[in-house]
């Protein structure tokens, strides 16, 4: 058992003795009976080696692909050792948010850059310094588009199903109307965005590329928002932004998404980061933490969390949001990741994702799997599937390989930087495997 | 010192990914940025020397003493790192088939099961990522309880005026009108004001116990039945479990759900502001409304499901999953003995610190004794030396010791909240007060020396007047 106390039962002894106590019971003085638990019924503790096998144990039970053709919301890419390795270090991993600034330069600096960095990916003014991940920055996006008249957010149902799922819990918590704007043929239907807007909701939230992958006819709709007096959310995967046009290029009001993509590990869904950022206009809206830039008493540039009237600890019930706790060290990660890539290699693992996408969906077409959609796409596409898709990917799994994603009777396939030719080809020969054994069956 | 953008250099950089060998995809000119984003271009041992000069500039809980008052700051196993990291989470898609992750779930479901019986409650969710996460969807279940009675009145949430931030943010994140009450002369809720306070309008009442005067309210069992008798709940802010686990049960004290804080209580590691992870518990009645999805057991497989009246999501996926396995591992090695075990050694250290303390500084609300954490009321030393809370906490600075958490709880004036944490020896502890008790001194001697502190950080104070006012908050290319 390591309880972690260093202090000896004797010095304990000594140190009760100093308080006038014979045990440590006494310290409980002020728990009325009823309140009090006698023995937790847990197991005994145990040594460090008993504990790595049982976890170690745990961890075994489950498999491994190497092979990743899955996306629909997290995504294995390549992460350079340089990321961990500086992320590891035991100061940023164990530091409290950077109240005492005079000790925290470390901490406060990283987040200055990463909110720069964002501001860069994503074409806008201001970053905040993360929020929990994609699906919460999108609902407390929606919260910093309500005024007086307007408060409803209409929302693409082409965009991540669990995204919105959060997003209606939020509202409906908050008692904002929440409409999902219907997709046609895999994509926002702009005669019914047209439509919709007419009821003058606060914000348009879309996403591009889509849940699909499709990549959104966005300008038109960011255009029709804004002449119906709406904001604009637009959700964005980070990587496609090495490449693809940025949310600030499209007029958007707040670029937000899920930023796991930037340098941290699936780690079966957590932790990630949400990214937010948005225009000028809106800074003194933006929820969480914000470093800021100043000058200290010797005259020297430094970094202080700032614009904190909007915050919980000074606000109380009237902050603009209660989140206290954010995703600082997945931030670093990020802003590491970033950093490390330069503008070269973020633009070549974007180039690398589309194109072995391209690849693959070529492949697979040959294969029976046609495209859903003629859509264009960036790294994830949507095809039939000749056999019952969760049959295929049964197979597939046994084989080793985690394929797309069973979806609308077909698979929601994904492909990164990591899943070169060889691998892809090698995805398309078991697939060929498994349709020559069911045509046999 | 610079800024990674101030280190760049146009052309450097590593080559991290190979060319690609399958033909590029090709994208109509307007879907594409029109220029590059500005990211910084360093060679590998420009990035490493970088943030090896921040790491430098940043206290960890390894670099000294650490009481950091609501905050728990206890030392984070290495062990728990390393198990976080195992391929066999780390690598793990979210949206594998349940057969290829049973390893995963097992983690979740057992964690829930200890972590219920730490807390008395009989459900958890794992999926709020942060304390003020589970408030929020804590106080969600309250709401959806409320709601499935058809009861619809029910729109107050009581909170004392001596609470966290967080809590009356998260209930009007909720939907909630807040209605503060005010705490008694010792510290503790105002019996009668709790009285006065509810009623058929009462969805519930939100609480931390110990509170964060570092109070265990002896009232406690009596709060949860006003609240009870007026048709609400009551909710249990984890954030000082610590003091408590193995000892007393948020449960047993009458609550009907619960946030703990990994981050705090379970040793998990702060990371700077995030990732915590703030899984809410409840007992049974509500556990048809939890979060989806949960984690469930049958004939020895693990499977997700949707309670049946579920609130829905409030995050992607289940929540912070490797710091639930770091929590894990620290439960594990704690187990029964170690759990209690750790909670009393924290409020010995607390109690011991303010035993030697007591001499010279002034207890809010003229405390004698604490839980894990107590609150130092400096008003008298600033009304006869001009030094505030703020001048010690940033002379403290200069002895490498993190201050405590200043100005908070509101209702103390010059508050320093002080909590040792029971991973600190009697020779830390020893020092610290020595330290004290030398600031005390200066504040007679030398008050100058205490209102230009600190002077050996990276650092002197920040002017966080000049930050707000104009703000930047981002490097700009073109100066």
């Amino acid at each position: 058992m390591a309880s972690y106390v260093p202090s000896t039962k004797a010095e304990r002894q000594t140190m009760l003795e100093s308080l006038g106590l014979v045990s440590t019971a006494e310290l409980y003085h002020d728990v009325p009976p009823a309140a009090r638990v006698e023995t937790l019924d847990l197991p005994e503790g145990k040594s460090e080696l008993e504990v790595v096998d049982a976890i170690t144990a745990l961890a075994g039970k489950n498999q491994v692909f190497h092979s990743v053709f899955r996306g629909a919301g997290a995504y294995k890419h390549y992460i350079p050792a340089v990321v961990k390795a500086i992320t590891s270090r035991e100061e940023f991993v164990t530091a409290y948010t950077p109240y005492q600034a005079e000790i925290s330069q470390g901490v406060l600096q990283s987040i200055f850059e990463y909110q720069t960095q964002i501001c860069e990916l994503t074409g806008m003014d201001v970053s905040n310094a993360s929020v929990y991940d994609g699906a919460t920055a999108a609902a407390e996006a929606v919260f910093m588009c309500q005024d007086r008249r307007r408060t409803g957010v209409l929302a693409a149902a082409t965009a991540n199903p669990q995204v919105l799922d959060v997003m209606r819990t939020y509202c409906e918590s908050r008692g904002v109307p929440f409409t999902l704007l219907p997709a046609k043929d895999y994509a926002v239907d702009p005669d019914a965005l047209a439509e919709q807007l007419k009821s003058g909701p606060a914000c348009l939230f879309l996403q591009n590329p889509n849940y699909y992958g499709v990549l959104e006819d966005v300008q038109p709709a960011v255009d029709a928002a804004h002449a119906a007096g709406a904001k604009v959310i637009l959700s964005v995967n980070p990587i496609s932004l090495g490449l693809l046009k940025t949310p600030g290029e499209y007029g958007a009001d707040i670029a937000v998404g899920e930023g796991q993509p930037l340098g941290l590990p699936m780690s079966f869904g957590g932790p990630y980061l949400g990214f937010m950022a948005c225009k000028q206009p809106l800074m003194r809206k933006l929820p969480g933490r914000i470093v800021g830039q100043t000058t200290d008493s010797r005259g020297n540039r430094c970094f202080v969390l700032t614009l904190q009237a909007r915050e919980q600890h000074i606000r109380r019930e009237k902050a603009s949001s209660n989140i206290c706790s954010n995703e600082a060290l997945c931030a670093m990660t990020a802003s590491v990741y970033l950093a490390a890539m330069g503008p070269g290699g973020l633009r070549q693992a974007a180039e690398s994702s589309a194109s072995h996408a391209h690849y693959l969906a070529g492949q697979l077409s040959e294969l029976g799997f046609g495209l859903k959609t003629s859509k264009p796409f960036f790294h994830e596409f949507l095809t039939d599937c000749p056999v019952n898709p969760e049959l295929l990917c049964r197979k597939l799994e046994a084989k080793g390989i985690l394929p797309g994603l069973p979806l609308e009777s077909g698979i929601l396939w994904c492909c990164t930087e990591l899943n070169r030719k060889p691998q892809i080809d090698g995805l398309t020969a078991a697939i060929e495997e498994v349709l020559q054994d069911e045509a046999a069956v | 010192m610079k800024l990674l953008f101030e280190r760049s250099r146009p052309g450097r950089g590593m080559e991290y990914l190979p060319a690609c060998n399958t033909p590029p995809a090709e994208f109509a000119p307007g879907q594409l940025r029109n220029a590059p984003p500005r990211l910084p271009e360093l060679s590998e041992v420009d990035l490493d020397r970088h943030y090896t000069e921040l790491g430098k500039q940043t206290h960890g809980v390894n670099d000294g003493f650490y009481p950091l008052g609501s905050c728990t700051m206890k030392y984070n196993p290495r062990v728990n790192e390393a198990l976080a990291a195992l391929p066999g989470f780390s690598e793990l898609h979210p949206l594998q088939p349940a057969e290829t992750v049973q390893g995963a779930l097992e983690v979740l479901y057992r964690t829930e099961k200890l972590l219920c019986e730490i807390t008395g409650m009989t459900g958890m969710t794992m999926q709020p990522a942060a304390g003020a996460h589970g408030e929020y969807t804590g106080l969600l279940l309250i709401r959806r309880y409320h709601q499935s009675r058809g009861d619809m009145a029910r729109t107050k949430i009581i909170v004392p005026d001596s609470a966290h931030g967080t809590n009356p943010a998260s209930a009007a994140m909720a939907g909630f009108t807040v209605v503060s009450v005010p705490s008694n002369a010792q510290g503790g809720v105002d019996l009668d004001a709790l009285r006065e306070a509810v009623g058929p309008d009462t969805a519930g009442l939100m609480l931390t116990n110990p509170n964060t005067l570092g109070l265990f309210d002896p009232n406690i069992l009596e709060i949860t039945r006003i609240v009870h008798e007026a048709g609400g709940l009551c909710y249990y802010d984890g954030a000082n479990l610590n003091a408590v686990m193995g000892h007393a049960r948020p449960g047993n004290m009458g609550f009907d759900c619960v946030h703990v804080n990994l981050h705090k209580t379970f040793s998990t590691p702060h990371g700077g502001g995030g990732p915590g992870s703030g899984p809410v518990g409840c007992k049974a009645f509500l556990e048809q409304f939890l979060p989806e999805p949960r984690v469930r057991c049958v004939d020895g497989e693990y499977r997700f499901f949707t309670p049946k009246h579920s609130l829905g999501r409030v995050r992607s996926f289940y929540g912070n999953f490797a710091v639930v396995v770091r929590a894990l591992a620290y439960i594990l090695s704690l187990g029964r003995g170690g759990i209690p075990e750790a909670a009393e050694n924290a409020v010995l250290n607390a109690n011991y610190l303010m035993n030697r303390l007591a001499g010279h500084y002034d207890m809010a609300c003229g405390h004698s004794s604490c839980m894990h954490e107590f609150v130092i009321d400096l008003s008298r030393l600033k009304a006869e030396t001009g030094v505030t809370a703020m001048d010690v906490a940033k002379r403290l600075l200069d002895f490498g010791i993190h201050p405590p958490t200043m100005y908070f709880p509101l209702i103390v004036h010059e508050a320093l909240m002080v909590e040792p944490t029971e991973t600190e020896s009697p020779e830390t502890l020893d020092k610290a007060a020595e330290l004290f008790l030398q600031i005390w001194q200066e504040a007679h001697d030398d008050p100058e020396l205490l209102h230009t502190a600190p002077h050996t950080t990276p650092i002197g104070r920040p002017d966080e007047v000049a930050a707000a006012r104009k703000p930047v908050v981002r490097y700009s290319f073109e100066s």
